[in-house]
């Protein structure tokens, strides 16, 4: 088991046939993943990598039965991808585009929540369920099988985290990146009951970062909803207030979002927040023992 | 990216924002003939320093002058001269330019501001009756005079959104309208411009009854900037740090801080990570630096040459998470960097992900005395602490 995706998911590329769609279209075949095409405008009716390309999304889904669609156009067309997946009919759309303007994101997410569409990002890594279907950048071979549930907005710490929880000696169910952009579409609290039903995830691993108010609501989700145990890490406790730190949405603003804040309210709610980044490995395992 | 106030308030008559008069200078004879343009028999002139930074009344930045000939000694002496208010730090930020503006009859300061709220995902109006106060404050003191409306994109800006903060400030119904325009001007500033926030401190109502910003701030989405050529060419360059602007340009993104371990990163989350994890180990970070995903042997040598700029720096970090990006060819390009840049302090690198143990054995073979290889996250921040507290 897992959430969101599997070996089963049927996914098309949006930008297939340019250079990061193609390169990480063919990582996402060899890793297993189910790519039935792709859209590039204008080169309908061609075959890039063995498989389809269509003028439109709603051609692709027609012809491959797609659900998932993963996007890969430059930032000034995120928007217009992303709702054109939604107009289709996909059922989750997960973006890897960093630059996207808040404002256009603002009447995506819109849209996609009026016709009933999830997203994963802008600004992430993807999803990824261990051994059999990669959507994103991650390098495949440090996620193994394994009772680890995993939500991340930063895509290196994602890496690390799992790559921490397989060395002492666990694996990851699901790990999904969900960007680090002020306005994304699957947050903490839309994933969590996911993980908490699913049942071969017994453990769940968030990070988080300053900026926001995200893990704040996590931290009151998890209180009230979610009895598997938590373990957390919030980047940026050394962070100056006032400056944006790479992410866009990674930014102080008038004393709120700090790290404290965060790692206070999921302390609270009973989360085990660990505050070296070294010693999520370390925990997950004193705690699944 | 943010803007100076005059250049904001140049917006804000565009979309018929009411301001007073203005003009900018950068040199006092300018000055003096921007004060006579502006009616040489007013009674007050305002020279207000432009700086990228609030507090600038507070730290004598803003002067009334009952002359031009005032206008000119103000001019002479805030041009050049260095402001530290509470938002520019200890260092403080210098004049180059100042704007004189026709003085105005103030009857009563109020504040109105937009930003995004990353709650609701949609811009949100806050409008107060406690003008000229840092809104930080008014929230913190006395929540309940703020008046917050959030707008959604799809219906914009309407009457009743209006009415909530005109009402909500206590207008007298006559000039209830007057404050609406002026309101749904702003929201279609904040909106065509793609700006990230606006500040109106103090939006003022003078004597005769009308309604004028009387400051202005505005910042803007960087993302968005591609398609805003009229702010990025209102961009002052000598507002930014220049090495956070030479970084920007070679992909890094790099902003100093104040300790003596330098750090370089591949991606954001990490960077922010690294940082936490020499403090935690007992140290102090002197940098937040992502490479990005690429991390070239000119990347990585350029982030080293920036890192070293620092002369508080007594030991650089190097932590990459080689995903897509292999760690051997990060090794390679470390010893390549070290080539073109002359790196003495002590280098701790850490390199795990894809073909990380190859990537120990080059650079455990590379003979370079100052490369100290670490074996993960944790073993790597106390050799850098330790090797930065004996530098």
């Amino acid at each position: 088991m897992s959430i969101l995706v599997n070996k089963n998911t049927k996914v098309i590329v949006q930008g297939f046939t340019g250079k990061e769609g193609t390169f990480h279209a063919e990582q996402c075949m060899a890793y297993g993943t189910q790519i039935v095409g792709g859209v590039t405008p204008g080169k309908g009716g061609q075959t890039h990598l063995d498989k389809p390309v269509f003028n439109t999304v709603e051609e692709a889904v027609k012809a491959t039965g797609a659900t998932v669609s993963l996007i890969f156009v430059p930032p000034a067309f995120v928007a217009d991808a992303v709702m054109e997946a939604a107009d289709a009919g996909i059922e989750l759309a997960v973006t890897i585009t960093e630059g996207t303007p808040v404002k256009d994101m603002m009447y995506a997410k819109a849209y996609a929540v009026k016709k009933g569409m999830k997203m994963i990002g802008p600004n992430c890594p993807g999803i990824i369920t261990s051994e059999e279907c990669k959507i994103g950048i991650m390098p495949g071979f440090i996620f193994k099988k394994g009772p680890v549930g995993l939500i991340s907005k930063s895509g290196t710490l994602t890496y690390e985290a799992s790559n921490q929880v397989v060395k002492a000696g666990y694996g990851v169910s699901t790990a999904v990146g969900i960007g680090g952009d002020p306005i994304i579409g699957l947050s903490y609290k839309d994933l969590l009951p996911l993980f908490e039903k699913d049942p071969e995830t017994k453990l769940i691993v968030m990070i988080g970062e300053i900026g926001g108010t995200l893990e704040i609501e996590a931290a009151e989700f998890i209180k009230e909803n979610i009895t598997k145990p938590v373990v957390a890490f919030i980047a940026g406790q050394t962070a100056p207030k006032g400056k944006r730190m790479g992410h866009a949405g990674a930014i102080i603003s008038g004393g709120k979002g700090t790290a404290k804040e965060k790692m206070d309210a999921l302390s609270a709610a009973g989360v085990h927040v660990v505050v070296s980044p070294a010693d999520i490995g370390e925990t997950v395992a004193k705690i699944l023992k | 990216m943010n803007i100076h106030e005059h250049q904001a308030k140049e917006i804000f008559r565009k979309y018929g924002v009411p301001t007073p008069k203005g003009f900018v200078a950068f040199k006092p004879e300018n000055a003096v003939k921007a004060a006579q343009q502006l009616g040489g028999d007013l009674d007050v002139w305002v020279v207000k320093a432009q700086i990228h930074a609030g507090g600038r009344g507070k730290a004598g930045g803003v002067k009334l002058a009952r002359s031009t000939e005032e206008v000119g000694m103000y001019a002479k002496e805030l041009l050049g001269k260095t402001l530290v208010t509470h938002q520019t730090g200890p260092e403080g930020k210098r004049v180059h330019r100042i704007y004189i503006e026709e003085g105005a009859e103030i009857e009563k300061e109020f504040y109105l501001g937009m930003v995004l709220d990353r709650a609701s995902e949609k811009p949100v109006m806050m409008a107060s009756t406690e003008g000229g106060m840092e809104i930080e404050e008014v929230a913190a003191k006395t929540p309940e005079k703020i008046i917050k409306v959030e707008i959604d994109p799809a219906i914009g800006f309407q009457g009743f959104h209006g009415r909530k903060l005109a009402f909500g400030l206590g207008l007298p119904k006559e000039q209830v309208n007057k404050f609406i325009s002026f309101a749904q001007a702003v929201y279609h500033v904040y909106m065509d411009y793609d700006a990230n926030l606006i500040e109106i401190n103090p939006l003022i109502r003078t004597k005769d009854k009308k309604f004028l910003a009387l400051d202005a701030k505005m910042g803007f989405d960087d993302n968005a900037l591609y398609r805003q050529p009229e702010i990025l060419a209102m961009r002052d360059l000598t507002e930014e740090e220049p090495t956070e602007i030479e970084a920007g340009k070679y992909g890094l993104s790099y902003i100093k801080l104040d300790g003596n371990v330098g750090c370089m990163v591949n991606g954001a989350g990490l960077a922010m990570a690294t940082m936490d994890i020499i403090k935690h180990e007992g140290g102090q970070p002197a940098n937040f630096l992502d490479v990005g995903g690429g991390a070239s042997a000119e990347t990585v040598a350029k982030g080293f040459e920036i890192i070293l700029r620092d002369p508080n720096v007594k030991a650089i970090f190097v932590n990459i998470f080689g995903g897509i990006v292999r760690c051997d060819r990060v090794a390679n390009g470390i010893l390549e960097a070290t080539k073109l840049t002359k790196v003495e302090v002590p280098v701790v690198v850490r390199l795990d992900g894809t073909n990380a143990e190859e990537a120990a054995e080059i650079l455990n073979n590379s003979g370079i005395k100052n490369i100290i290889s670490a074996k993960d996250l944790k073993d790597g921040a106390k050799k850098v602490v330790e090797a930065a507290n004996r530098g």
